[in-house]
């Protein structure tokens, strides 16, 4: 067999295996995890008490634009594309992704961008600045003008900008292999709307991702050319508007939100009905509101822009639309829960993070619907009432969501069980940390706290409020320790998982854990939508054999996808550092990574 | 090695993974170069300083370029389609020509580019330089990559490694080739022909 | 029902300590624009309320209902039910008709009109203080605005720099200060009061420090400061302390950023003409008085971090502080 099986380092730096590749965006996504919660640990130290001094208002700045930076692009996203990687393939039935080395090329790039943006922290000193100085400070959603040369001199928002593009990259690599492999990879017999509903949410996530990066490398590429070209796109005295920016971002912005939000869902649809041992209540319902989601998440940008004073036509209009969206999501909230109806309730931890999704998630969404009223959301935006809103949606929502799918497919990807008590107390802290910390800011916004502010008055009457929110994130944190010790755990100590430890429906449970490189000694063929259950019309299918008929070679190793990737870091340095030859080397690495790439003899 | 993975052979779609991949690739092109041309529409009239387009634009000139890209696209037709048919002497020299017409689009770019400079026009002058350099470089490093691609596919040609074999190969050039030419024609005719 | 959800709010935030005052609280509307997202908030806060409680009942039941126990026979496998999809596919959209209705109604209601005779002020955002016009009065003041209880007021908001909002909730809701456009909103107030505000809209490094008071005075108040804010600025006594600190602005760097009408034209920081009548400094961060002007004059920055009013090079000296405190104190 090739070196897609071995051990050592360079078989890891080399694979194509889409299975080793996830595991890869997992431990990665998982450290960056925990970066962007130790910054959020910081801020809420910092605000635990009102005039607070751990930190100064610079440092403060770099830490929440971080901490937001991280979390969607460095975390959540790639926890989800964990997922893509690992999972997916298995549940259509597939040996691979579509394209194994441009899968290897985004993971690589993600890393990269990654490891760019949080070089920020440490490279002070390289541009005469002290360490903690040069780290983007201007927000995650980085408002021109505010980025312009003449308000940020800075390298910090080169940073922010360069990492950002380098990052969407990556995020369109793997948006184009998604899309191909679901729509053309599956297994005979599974059609589209045998699909299980996580591989459906992930088509639309890559749907969404390949049609809204663009609009935001749009936006980039118009700062970069501000910042280092002299043009002005975003500047009012040259007769252009910075609101150009902003609809720019939330273009991308908002479909952005479904990215983030739809794997989450449909990991929920996979888990309950594994452990209510009922098929998901109205599966094309479910698919096809996710699908409407996907659509419509299009047309309610301006939402975010209340305040900026769009008039009362657009304002009507968007509010409209924004409120129409929540339509679809309340029909798969309903589905959950006649999924569970007359089930037989399995209390896995898998489950309590998938009934915790549903549950902090209706609070998300109807703190939602409060500002998708204009007039009430100029009250509400921009205060902590909104950072309440996001983390029951990005926390309560996605983190639930995906903390659902690890105790769900940990046993799969490593072939060991998570220990299940432990599981129980995480979920429990978790949930009790995050409506602590996330329920109090609902008030302490509604009493007029703004957000992104470093400090803040005695005066507002928010300072309780504000150290019980304190409280709850350290509570989190001891949570994710927790769950931290529990992976660790498995690795050793972890009860080994057979096929099957849940009973579950999809293809994916009928191989070894971990499945062997090829996954399927022999391709399924796939009869219905719950082909490993019995249902109305079929039986359950049968397994593919534990040994292949005749041997399979699985493609070798690449070591040219993380040679063309390492050629965009290299092509960032240039305008950070102001020097242009180095463009020339990042190019010419990334032409001739392509370039072999494109011409080695690789088995696909 | 034996064969890999079957499932390629066969797909879901019926539709090659490349070709459709690449089909995603152009969905994903166009939200880019829609982006683009809605800021230079948004921006239009809004320069506070001169030059302004009707000043500068060429428009007898850019036309020539505009059908010689236009002819690029029928050379690469019939590159494609000696390729298939395994005619690889007219294969050669029509992937040449595609390229050569591409290379003839891009020096016309660079003489009206330089052009404008002189006349006082460059990418931080007024907004209209900042959205129509940004917006035709755009386009032009995209037909750059086209030449690059066309140029690397002739030579494999001239090595005998270019096939009948690789016509799927040839196939999504072109669809990239058409893609980008169909874009300046929107780019032509937003830019120069409404002004 | 407003009543029910204030005593409940309250409630929630006396159990959690919280006695208030909430000098910037949503909640407590002091004006004819503040009332009207208030009504609409509570709307929309009873709706989710009661789509709360029925969906996390649901789902609570559900829970207990149907957990596993030991010989519990298998599920019917059940796909769907096309009667119920219809019910709750209609019932949000019905309760969305609800709240959209009054929304679209509010939004027009609070476009930001005022009648012709309403006063007007021009709010300009700088990082990180605010500047505020009177066009028909000829006033020129920051930070703390006064405008009159129970008149029109009409607001137009700007910017000079980046980005900020304008927000005072107890009056309505913030818009933000665009550079290069101008949103206006109009408000009238129906309390006499000071209430406090701050820049919503990340600005850079002291966005947090960017405050804002707004005094709705008694008419009799407001014409008294009207006539105060329209004369020239005091003049020191000859001799006096403040004398000496004139002297000290004079030949000093501040006169190139401030304006003392007649005395210096600067127009990069707060007009200075009045600087003694007004309660704060420094982006309403700090109360006005000889303690805090010393130090910020002395060292603002690191009072406000990023503040465009550097450390003065050479220093001044402790007595020429002293003097220029007691002369921007002297004009009231």
């Amino acid at each position: 067999m090739s070196e897609a099986t071995g051990g050592g380092l360079k078989s890891w730096l080399t694979t194509t295996d889409h299975k080793r590749i996830g595991l890869l965006y997992f431990w990665t996504a998982f450290a960056f995890f925990l970066v962007g919660g130790v910054e959020a640990l910081v801020i809420r130290l910092q605000l635990a008490h009102p005039d607070g001094h751990l930190v100064g208002a610079e440092t403060y700045n770099q830490l929440f634009t971080m901490h937001g930076t991280t979390m969607i692009f460095l975390a959540l996203m790639p926890l989800g594309s964990s997922f893509f990687n690992y999972i997916v393939p298995l549940q259509i039935g597939a040996r691979d992704v579509a394209f194994p080395r441009l899968n290897a090329f985004s993971y690589w790039v993600f890393l990269f961008g990654g490891l760019l943006l949080n070089a920020s922290w440490f490279a002070g000193p390289l541009f005469h600045a002290g360490v903690l100085n040069v780290a983007p400070d201007a927000g995650w959603f980085g408002y021109a003008n505010l980025t312009e040369r003449q308000y940020s001199p800075g390298p910090n928002i080169d940073f922010w900008l360069l990492g950002l593009q380098i990052l969407g990259i990556s995020s369109l690599a793997a948006g184009f292999n998604f899309v191909v492999t679901i729509l053309n990879l599956r297994a005979p017999g599974l059609k589209m709307m045998r699909l299980p509903t996580f591989s459906w949410m992930t088509l639309v996530t890559n749907f969404l991702i390949i049609t809204a990066f663009p609009v935001i490398t749009v936006g980039l590429l118009f700062l970069m050319f501000d910042r280092f070209f002299g043009t002005h796109f975003y500047v009012r005295e040259a007769g252009a508007t910075p609101v150009l920016w902003q609809h720019l971002f939330w273009l991308f912005g908002h479909p952005e939100v479904y990215i983030l939000i739809l794997p989450a869902m449909g990991i929920v649809s996979d888990v309950l009905p594994t452990f209510s041992r009922k098929p998901l209540f109205g599966y094309t319902v479910v698919v096809y509101s996710g699908i409407l989601i996907g659509f419509m998440g299009w047309g309610v940008w301006s939402h975010h822009m209340f305040s900026v004073g769009l008039g009362p036509i657009a304002d009507s209009v968007f509010a409209a639309t924004t409120m129409l969206i929540a339509v679809p999501t309340g029909v798969k909230i309903f589905n959950w829960i006649a999924t569970l109806w007359g089930g037989d309730i399995r209390g896995t931890t898998a489950l309590h993070f998938a009934v915790g999704f549903i549950a902090m998630f209706i609070i998300g969404g109807l703190s939602g619907v409060s500002h998708a009223s204009p007039p009430a959301d100029l009250q509400q935006t921009d205060s902590y009432y909104v950072v309440a809103h996001i983390h029951y949606v990005f926390f309560g929502g996605t983190i639930f969501g995906l903390f659902a799918g690890i105790y769900y497919w940990w046993p799969k990807m490593t072939g060991r069980l998570l220990d299940e008590t432990l599981g129980k107390v995480h979920f429990w802290l978790q949930f009790i940390g995050m409506n602590l910390a996330f329920f109090p800011m609902h008030f302490i916004g509604l009493l007029g706290m703004p957000r992104r502010v470093y400090t803040y008055s005695p005066d507002l009457g928010v300072s309780d409020l504000n150290l019980v929110s304190t409280i709850g994130a350290l509570l989190i944190g001891l949570s994710i320790l927790i769950l931290v010790a529990n992976l660790w755990r498995s690795r050793t100590h972890g009860a080994p998982a057979s096929n099957d430890p849940w009973g579950g429906a999809t293809l994916e449970w009928g191989i070894p854990s971990p499945p062997p490189p090829y996954n399927f000694s022999v391709i399924p063929t796939v009869e219905s939508r719950l082909p490993r259950w019995r249902t109305e019309r079929h039986g359950p299918m049968k397994d593919p054999p534990a040994r292949p008929p005749a041997p399979i070679h699985m493609p070798g190793g690449s070591w040219w996808p993380i040679v063309a990737a390492f050629g965009l870091p290299v092509m960032a340095l240039a305008p950070l550092t102001h020097t242009l030859w180095v463009v020339f080397v990042g190019a010419a690495i990334l032409l001739f990574g392509i370039y072999r790439w494109a011409f080695e003899p690789f088995e696909v | 090695m034996t064969h890999a993975v079957a499932a390629t052979h066969h797909t879901s779609m019926g539709l090659d993974s490349r070709k459709m991949a690449f089909w995603a690739f152009i969905g994903s092109e166009c939200l880019l170069f829609g982006s683009l041309i809605s800021t230079y529409l948004v921006y239009k009239g809004r320069s506070v300083v001169g030059p302004y387009p009707h000043e500068i634009l060429n428009i007898p000139f850019t036309s020539v370029s505009t059908f010689d890209l236009l002819m690029s696209s029928l050379m690469m037709v019939l590159a494609l389609a000696a390729v298939q048919r395994g005619d690889m002497k007219w294969g050669k020299i029509w992937l040449f020509s595609t390229a050569l017409l591409g290379l003839v689009f891009l020096g016309g770019q660079v003489i009206e580019f330089t052009e404008f400079v002189h006349k006082g026009l460059t990418i931080s002058t007024n907004l209209f330089g900042c959205t129509f350099f940004v917006l035709t470089g755009t386009h032009g490093a995209h037909v750059t990559v086209g030449v690059l691609w066309l140029l690397t596919l002739w030579v494999r040609a001239l090595q005998g490694k270019l096939g009948p074999a690789n016509a799927m190969t040839v196939e999504i050039t072109g669809l990239y080739w058409h893609f980008v030419d169909v874009v300046w024609i929107v780019i032509f005719t937003v830019v120069y022909l409404i002004q | 029902m407003p009543r029910l959800r204030f005593w409940l709010l309250t409630a929630a935030l006396t159990i959690s300590g919280c006695g208030g005052p909430y000098p910037q609280s949503t909640l407590h509307p002091r004006s004819d624009f503040g009332r009207a997202v208030d009504h609409l908030f509570t709307d929309i806060f009873w709706w989710a309320a009661g789509v709360f409680v029925v969906v996390e009942a649901l789902l609570v039941i559900v829970l207990i209902r149907f957990r596993h126990r030991e010989g519990r026979p298998a599920p019917k496998p059940t796909h769907g039910h096309t009667v119920l999809e219809i019910a709750w596919t209609l019932a949000p959209a019905v309760i969305l008709v609800f709240v959209a209705v009054p929304t679209v109604r509010t939004i027009f209601a609070t476009a930001g009109d005022a009648p012709a005779d309403a006063l007007r002020v021009e709010v300009t955002g700088h990082q990180w203080w605010w500047e505020y016009k009177y066009p028909d009065l000829g006033i020129t003041t920051a930070n703390e605005m006064h405008v009159p209880v129970g008149r029109p007021v009409q607001v137009a908001i700007t910017s000079a720099d980046v980005i900020h909002s304008f927000w005072a909730p107890a009056l309505g809701g913030k818009r933000d200060a665009i550079p290069g456009h101008v949103n206006r909103i109009a408000f009238r107030a129906d309390a006499v009061g000071d209430y406090s505000g701050q820049c919503a809209e990340f600005c850079g490094a002291s966005h947090a420090n960017m405050r804002l008071r707004v005094l709705v005075d008694a008419d009799s108040v407001f014409q008294a400061w009207v006539k105060t804010e329209q004369g020239g600025p005091a003049a020191p006594a000859t001799g006096s302390l403040a004398a000496r600190g004139k002297e000290v602005f004079l030949h000093s760097p501040c006169l190139a950023c401030h304006t003392i009408q007649g005395v210096s034209p600067g127009v990069i920081g707060p007009n200075l003409t009045h600087v003694g009548s007004r309660g704060t400094i420094a982006g309403a961060i700090f109360p006005n008085d000889s303690a805090h002007l010393a130090s910020w004059i002395a060292d603002a920055p690191s009072l406000k971090p990023g503040s465009l009013m550097t450390r003065m090079k050479p220093p001044l000296t402790d007595p020429d502080i002293a003097a220029l405190v007691a002369y921007l104190q002297s004009l009231k």
